[in-house]
């Protein structure tokens, strides 16, 4: 990116003051930001949504988000998948988001089969004639690798029951999340075919430079950024404003 | 743990140490890739900075460019200073006189407070302490509980308010009920915040003089890049925090924020999460993890662990079946479910000094574990009969055995003649015999193949 910036403010293409430069990377850096964007895809019926990620990266925040926005602002119905059947207390705290966003919760008791609750809710939502169906799972690192077999398994019963689904793969990463964010992005990728990012806790100081390099290494752009505890607080991304909070001091 | 970095930092040394004699101009470009490799593993760049400084210096003195090995001292300097650089030699908890002691969590959402929190719980638990929790996250939806959950798990018991009561309020009684109740230990679990949201640091700083901790811990997620700084900084000032809790370490983490924390805060990592399960959780020693990164084992850990995991009696009990002979398939089983107790083989293996190699051999590979499900499979699908006279095991019964572990007869073949020339080792072990080279060979690869560990290429 560097380089090129260099080569155009040496052909004379951008002004050499700084302001002109400036600008001129904020729009390479939005550029590069944008790589593979595409909205999020509801067009299924029901339209799948898998969400996964390493742990405390916020995915059961964010589906309670985007359920709340899918219910209030789009007037879908949305039931939610509780395949979290590890962590102890997931399954209620998914429940806490169903009930504050209105939309409908299957689970199965701890330890269950997460692949089996996936399957469960599609069911529900066919029978319910639901528009969406979001499939939490439990967080997990990207270097165990059963616990990525299991999310391959957790992908392939969903696309038995439903052709082309899930209709949206999301990985949650913290913005706080170093280097490692673009390990995580390619593991979980080769394992679940991620179709994009949501950039969590951007309320912080961290701006999460790193979706940069997931995006322009890996082609998976970020969808939707989270900027709070309140289910307001999910926003699309903009790679404009973002590319401009990166180099605001 | 800390792969990458250790990969590159051990390169550059062996890399050193070929040379025999050093000039500056080799210690030079040496330094030039240790601050690469740390940078890249997310050090923060001061720290780098500092660090390799620090390091050039020393490497530069006569005790260096002198002696005779100069590779070797070069070595040492990077362990002692890696080691200086994650907080010396350690830090313990410090513990009331009388009445509760008590242990304050804090740190970022996602963090994994309130599973250290449980993990911190169960390991003090262990050394017979009576610990109890205070739930005070009353945010995050079903906090509380998991906290109850998990500290079932623990066995310890948990004060909570439910999600109206107020965090202070929660904390205060919960300090009060454990005086009553003559608990030893307080673990007070909080709210994930950010270190920039104002009224939830304020609220962390109302918790602090309400319940006047002994310790105060930071849960940082060894993941964080250089905003680790950032965090810990403002945690410092809010928390007045004495240690650090770096949790996933079981990840691919670079190791940035376990490497800057210590320098920039002055607080020392105090124990590190490397696992799903409760006892994956230990106290953090500097210098062992800095032994680790370059390649140079951690044997300490390895009998601490071996210490905490095996039955004493059992081992005795072994022993003396050994000298009489009477080594069973049943002793077989129990030996090696006490070694899988220590947590994955692949983890052992970090900790044996000069296997850096073997790790990187193993790169991109597991040891499988299911080679050894196999095996405890087929030894429980035996008959007590079976398992302590192996001899018996005839052709239908070898087909029974193989149905009911659901693998075929050659595995069971396998594991029957290994466990055999186990056993004709074993004997002349006993009886003072020297080993023959041969058979030991011959062991090997003969029965080896049901219990090495096999290397699956991904």
């Amino acid at each position: 990116m560097v380089e090129r910036l260099e080569r155009e403010v040496e052909a004379g293409t951008v002004p050499a003051d700084g302001e002109a430069v400036r600008n001129r990377l904020i729009e390479i850096l939005a550029e590069v930001a944008s790589t593979g964007r595409a909205p999020i895809d509801l067009s299924g019926d029901p339209a799948v949504l898998l969400m996964v990620g390493v742990n405390g990266t916020g995915k059961t925040t964010t589906i309670g988000k985007i359920a709340w926005h899918l219910s209030r602002e789009f007037g879908l119905s949305v039931v939610l998948a509780a395949g979290d059947t590890y962590r102890a207390a997931a399954g209620e705290q998914l429940e806490e988001w169903a009930e504050r966003s209105g939309a409908d919760l299957v689970r199965s008791a701890p330890g269950g089969d997460p692949g089996a609750v996936a399957f469960d809710a599609i069911e529900a939502a066919r029978a319910r004639a639901a528009d969406v169906v979001i499939v939490d799972t439990a967080g997990r690192l990207h270097t165990q690798s059963s616990l990525m077999d299991e999310l391959a398994k957790v992908r392939r019963v969903i696309a038995k029951q439903v052709p082309d689904a899930p209709h949206e793969t999301l990985i949650s990463i913290d913005a706080t999340t170093g280097q490692n964010g673009l390990r995580q992005a390619k593991v979980f990728s080769e394992a679940a075919d991620v179709d994009g990012v949501v950039l969590t806790k951007l309320d912080g100081t961290a701006k999460g430079g790193i979706a940069l390099a997931i995006a322009s290494e890996l082609g998976i752009p970020v969808k939707l950024i989270g900027t709070g505890e309140s289910l307001e607080d999910l926003r699309p991304f903009d790679p404009a404003d973002f590319a401009r909070a990166l180099l605001a001091e | 743990m800390f792969d990458q970095l250790s990969e590159r930092l051990q390169a550059t040394l062996s890399d050193v140490r070929s040379r025999g004699k050093l000039n500056e101009g080799d210690v030079d470009a040496a330094m030039r890739d240790i601050r690469l490799a740390l940078l890249e593993a997310d050090v923060n760049f001061k720290v780098v900075k500092s660090f390799t400084a620090t390091l050039k210096e020393r490497c530069l003195g006569a005790e260096v460019l002198d002696s005779l090995d100069p590779g070797q001292q070069v070595i040492k300097i990077v362990n002692e200073e890696l080691t200086a650089l994650m907080g010396g030699t350690g830090r313990e908890l410090a513990f009331a006189s009388n009445g509760p002691t008590v242990i304050l969590m804090a740190g970022l959402q996602g963090s994994g407070k309130t599973t250290a929190c449980a993990k911190l719980a169960a390991q003090l638990d262990r050394t017979g302490k009576n610990v109890a929790l205070a739930a005070c996250d009353v945010y995050r939806p079903a906090a509380v509980d998991q906290l109850v959950t998990i500290a079932k798990e623990a066995s310890a018991h948990v004060y909570e308010q439910g999600t109206d009561a107020d965090p202070v309020e929660i904390a205060g009684w919960a300090l009060d009920r454990a005086r009553e109740e003559n608990r030893d230990v307080l673990i007070v679990d909080t709210a994930g915040r950010l270190h920039v949201d104002e009224d939830l640091m304020a609220e962390l700083a109302r918790i602090r003089k309400r319940v006047k901790p002994h310790n105060v811990l930071l849960v940082v997620d060894a993941m964080t890049g250089q905003e680790a700084v950032g965090v810990a900084e403002a945690f410092a000032e809010t928390a007045e925090f004495d240690g650090v809790v770096m949790t996933k370490l079981d990840g691919d983490a670079r190791g940035g924020a376990a490497l800057s924390v210590r320098t920039v805060t002055g607080k020392p990592i105090m124990y590190a999460s490397t696992g799903e399960k409760l006892r994956d959780f230990d106290q953090f020693h500097p210098d062992r993890m800095a032994s680790r990164i370059l390649g140079m084992g951690d044997v300490l850990s390895l009998i601490e662990k071996a210490e905490r995991e095996v039955d004493e009696n059992q081992a005795i009990d072994l022993q003396k079946k050994l000298q009489r002979e009477q080594f069973t398939l049943e002793d077989f089983l129990k030996q090696m479910q006490q070694v899988r107790k220590m947590g994955p083989i692949s983890g052992l293996v970090g900790m044996l000094p000069g296997m850096g190699g073997m790790k990187q051999q193993l790169k991109g590979a597991d040891v499988d574990e299911g080679e050894l499900d196999r095996t405890e499979a087929i030894i429980l699908s035996m008959t007590p009969e079976e398992r302590a006279n192996p001899g018996m095991i005839n052709g239908s019964r070898r087909k029974r055995i193989a149905t009911g572990s659901g693998t075929k007869v050659q595995h069971v073949n396998q594991l029957v003649k290994q466990f055999d020339q186990i056993r004709k080792l074993m004997r002349q072990v006993v009886s003072g015999k020297p080993l023959d080279p041969q058979q030991l060979a011959q062991m090997s690869q003969a029965g080896g193949r049901a219990q090495r560990p096999k290397v699956r290429r991904r």
